[in-house]
C-alpha cells in the first residue's frame, strides 16, 4: 500500500509539472489580458497533432519537432488574439472574448476532426515505452524528461518574465493597463505577444500529454476543464499559484485513483468547489475574486 | 392604446397564430421536428437570459438543469412505473428538481464574480455528466429510456409541438414580466453595479439565487420534454458542452438581456444547426457554428435586437436623439422641409 501511495505521488508530481506548464500559459494570458482562453485545451491537442504529424511523416524527434511546432503556435496565437479578441472592447467584453475562445475552440476542434477522424492517437518514440528503475520504481522516461521539460520552459517563462524589459512591461500591463499605457507601454503588443507565449508553451504541454495519453479531439475538453480548475485554485492570474495547484491537484488525482478510479476526476472539481467556498481568492490570488 | 401598441400587440397575436397553425400547415414531420427543437431552444434561451442576462452572471452549466430534468423524470418514471400519457403529470417534478439542484449550486457559484462564477459552472458541469457516468441509478452510459407512447408516427411530434410552444411563450411572458418588475430591475442593478446595488438595500443574493432556481426549474422542465421526445437520455447528450454554448450563443446573436433577443437567436440559429447537422458532415457544421459566432460578435457586437433597434431609431428620427436629453436645451430649429418630405 504505501509503495502504492509513493508511486502515486511520483506520478502526480511528475503529471503535475507538464499541467503547469500548460496552466502557467492560461494564467499569464488571464492577468495580462483579464481573457479566460477556452481553447488552451484544444491548443494543447493541437500541439500534441502537430508532433504527431512532424514525427509520424518526417520522423522528426519529439522534442527536436518543439523547434517548429513552438514557433508555430505562437504565431496561430498571435493571429487569434490580433483577429478575434483585440476588436471586442466594452461592458460585455469578458462574455464575449469567453465565447470567442470557445468558438475558436469549436473551429480547431472541427478541423482536427475532418483531418485526422476521431481514432485515438498516441506520440510514440524510444523514451515512451521504455522505462527507468529509480528506487524501486519503474518510471517511464517520458515522465522524466516531460518533467525536465516542463521545469525549463517554466524557469523559461520566469526569467522572461522577471529578467528583461519585455517582462517588465508586461507585469506592469498586468497591475494596471491604464498606468502602463500612460508610461509608455505599448499594451497591445504586450498582449499579442503574451496571447502568443501563452499558446506556445502547449506545444511543449501537447507533446508531453499525446506521448503520455491517448488523444483525439474531443480530449481538449477535458483537459480545458482541469486546467481551468488549477488556475482558479491556484488564485487567478498567479503563475506561482498555478504552478502549486497543478501538483496539488493532479497528486490528490492519483492518490484517489488507487482507491476510486472512476471518482478520481471529480476529487479535482470537488477540491476546486471546497477551496472555493472557504477561500473564494485561491491558494495563492492577491486581490479577493469577489472585488474584481 | 397608442398606435404603436395596437401595431406591437397584433403583431404578437399574428406570431403567435403563425406558431400554432404552423404543424397544421407544415404537417410533414420533418418540419414539425424542427419545430419542436427550435421552440425547445427558444425556452431555454430564454430562460437563460432570465438569469445570465439580466443579472451579467454568465451560466456555461445550465445543460445541469436541462439535463437533470431529463433524467430526474426517466428515473422517475422507471421506478414507479408511470406509463404512457400519464409520464406528463411528472413534468412539475422535473422544475422542482431544477429548482432544487439550484439552490446548494448557486450559493457557491453565486459566491464569486465573472471568470470564477463561469469557472464554477463549467466544473459543476463537469460534475454532473460524470455523475450520470458513474452512478448506477442513471443506468451508466447506456442511460434511461423514456416510456413509451403510443401515438401514431405521422403526428407524433404535434402535441410535443404544442407542449413545447406552451413552454416558450409561457417563459416569454415570464421573462417579460420580470423585465418589467421590481425583481427585474434589481436583477439589472447587480449586472450594471452589485456592490452599489447592495449598498442600495438589494438583497443581491437572494435576488440572483431566484432568479437562478427559476432560470434552472424552466430548463429542467422543458429538458424533461425533451427527454420524453427524443425516448432516451445519455450522459453526453444530457449533459453536452454544445448545448451550454449554443444557449449562450443564441442569447448573445438576439441581444443579451432583452426579451426578443435570445428568442430571435434561437429561431435563426437552432433550425440553421439542425439543417447543418441534416445535410452536412457533423464537424463541418461544428465549424460553421464556430465561425458563425465569430462572425456575429465581430459584426454585431451587442445582438441583433439592440443594434437593429438603433438603427430603427436612427432612421426614424434622421439622427437626432429620440428623447431630447436635459443637456441638450440649445434649441434647434429643424428645417420643416424634409420632414414633410419624408412624410408624404
Amino acid at each position: 500500500m504505501a509503495r502504492e501511495i509513493y508511486q502515486a505521488i511520483t506520478d502526480g508530481i511528475l503529471v503535475g509539472g507538464v499541467y503547469a506548464l500548460m496552466a502557467v500559459g492560461l494564467t499569464l494570458i488571464f492577468g495580462v489580458l483579464d481573457i479566460i482562453n477556452i481553447a488552451q485545451g484544444i491548443m494543447v491537442i493541437l500541439g500534441a497533432y502537430l508532433s504527431y504529424e512532424l514525427a509520424a511523416r518526417l520522423h522528426i524527434d519529439l522534442f527536436l519537432g518543439l523547434l517548429v511546432t513552438v514557433p508555430a503556435m505562437f504565431v496561430i496565437g498571435v493571429v487569434i488574439q490580433y483577429a478575434f479578441i483585440r476588436p471586442l472592447r466594452g461592458r460585455e467584453r469578458m462574455s464575449m472574448t469567453l465565447l470567442v475562445s470557445y468558438a475558436v475552440a469549436l473551429i480547431i476542434e472541427g478541423i482536427l476532426y475532418e483531418t485526422f477522424g476521431a481514432d485515438d492517437r498516441q506520440l510514440s518514440a524510444w523514451y515512451v515505452t521504455s522505462s527507468v528503475h529509480v528506487f524501486g520504481f519503474y518510471l517511464p522516461y517520458i515522465y522524466l524528461f516531460g518533467f525536465a521539460l516542463a521545469l525549463l520552459l517554466v524557469a523559461a517563462l520566469y526569467a522572461l518574465l522577471y529578467r528583461t524589459g519585455f517582462g517588465r512591461s508586461v507585469r506592469a500591463t498586468m497591475q494596471d493597463e491604464t498606468a502602463a499605457r500612460l508610461v509608455g507601454i505599448d499594451t497591445n503588443r504586450v498582449a499579442a505577444i503574451t496571447f502568443g507565449v501563452g499558446v506556445a508553451v502547449t506545444a511543449a504541454g501537447g507533446m508531453v500529454y499525446g506521448a503520455t495519453n491517448s488523444f483525439n479531439p474531443n480530449s481538449g475538453y477535458d483537459l480545458i476543464s482541469r486546467l481551468l480548475a488549477i488556475i482558479i485554485l491556484g488564485g487567478l492570474g498567479s503563475i506561482g499559484g498555478a504552478l502549486a495547484a497543478s501538483i496539488f491537484m493532479l497528486t490528490l488525482e492519483s492518490l484517489v485513483d488507487i482507491w476510486q478510479p472512476t471518482w478520481a476526476i471529480v476529487v479535482f472539481y470537488a477540491a476546486l468547489v471546497i477551496v472555493l467556498v472557504i477561500r473564494p481568492t485561491g491558494f495563492f490570488g492577491r486581490q479577493p475574486v469577489r472585488a474584481q | 392604446m397608442s398606435k404603436g401598441q395596437i401595431l406591437r400587440v397584433t403583431g404578437l397575436v399574428a406570431l403567435l397564430a403563425a406558431a400554432v397553425l404552423f404543424p397544421v400547415v407544415f404537417s410533414n414531420p420533418v418540419y414539425t421536428n424542427y419545430g419542436v427543437y427550435t421552440l425547445v431552444f427558444v425556452a431555454v434561451a430564454s430562460a437563460w437570459n432570465v438569469f445570465s442576462g439580466f443579472s451579467g452572471y454568465i451560466s456555461l452549466g445550465h445543460a445541469v438543469f436541462f439535463g437533470s430534468g431529463a433524467y430526474a423524470l426517466g428515473i422517475a418514471a422507471r421506478d414507479w412505473h408511470v406509463t404512457g400519457v400519464g409520464v406528463f403529470g411528472l413534468l412539475p417534478l422535473a422544475a422542482a428538481v431544477g429548482a432544487v439542484i439550484a439552490v446548494p449550486f448557486g450559493l457557491i457559484a453565486l459566491r464569486v464574480r465573472r471568470h470564477t462564477f463561469i469557472v464554477i459552472t463549467i466544473a459543476v458541469f463537469f460534475i454532473f455528466q460524470l455523475m450520470a457516468y458513474n452512478f448506477s441509478f442513471t443506468g451508466g452510459s447506456s442511460g434511461v429510456d423514456a416510456p413509451f407512447l403510443p401515438w401514431q408516427a405521422s403526428t407524433y411530434n404535434n402535441p410535443f409541438y404544442y407542449i413545447t410552444l406552451a413552454c416558450a411563450v409561457g417563459m416569454i411572458a415570464l421573462a417579460w414580466l420580470i423585465r418589467r418588475s421590481r425583481f427585474g430591475l434589481q436583477l439589472r442593478a447587480i449586472r450594471d453595479d452589485e456592490d452599489r446595488a447592495r449598498g442600495l438595500g438589494v438583497h443581491a443574493m437572494r435576488v440572483k439565487l431566484a432568479a437562478f432556481a427559476l432560470s434552472g426549474a424552466v430548463t429542467a422542465l422543458v429538458g424533461a420534454v425533451w427527454f420524453f421526445y427524443l425516448t432516451q437520455v445519455q450522459p453526453p447528450s444530457a449533459f453536452d458542452p454544445l448545448f451550454d454554448l449554443s444557449v449562450v450563443l443564441m442569447a448573445f446573436l438576439g441581444g443579451l438581456g432583452t426579451v426578443s433577443g435570445p428568442v430571435l437567436g434561437a429561431l435563426i440559429i437552432e433550425p440553421g444547426q439542425l439543417w447543418l447537422t441534416a445535410n452536412a458532415n457533423g464537424y463541418i457544421s461544428e465549424i460553421l457554428l464556430g465561425a458563425l459566432f465569430l462572425v456575429a460578435v465581430l459584426l454585431v457586437p451587442r445582438g441583433i435586437i439592440p443594434t437593429a433597434g438603433e438603427y430603427l431609431r436612427r432612421l426614424t428620427t434622421r439622427g437626432r436623439a429620440a428623447i431630447p436629453t436635459a443637456s441638450a436645451t440649445v434649441p434647434q430649429a429643424p428645417d420643416p422641409a424634409p420632414a414633410q418630405e419624408a412624410q408624404r
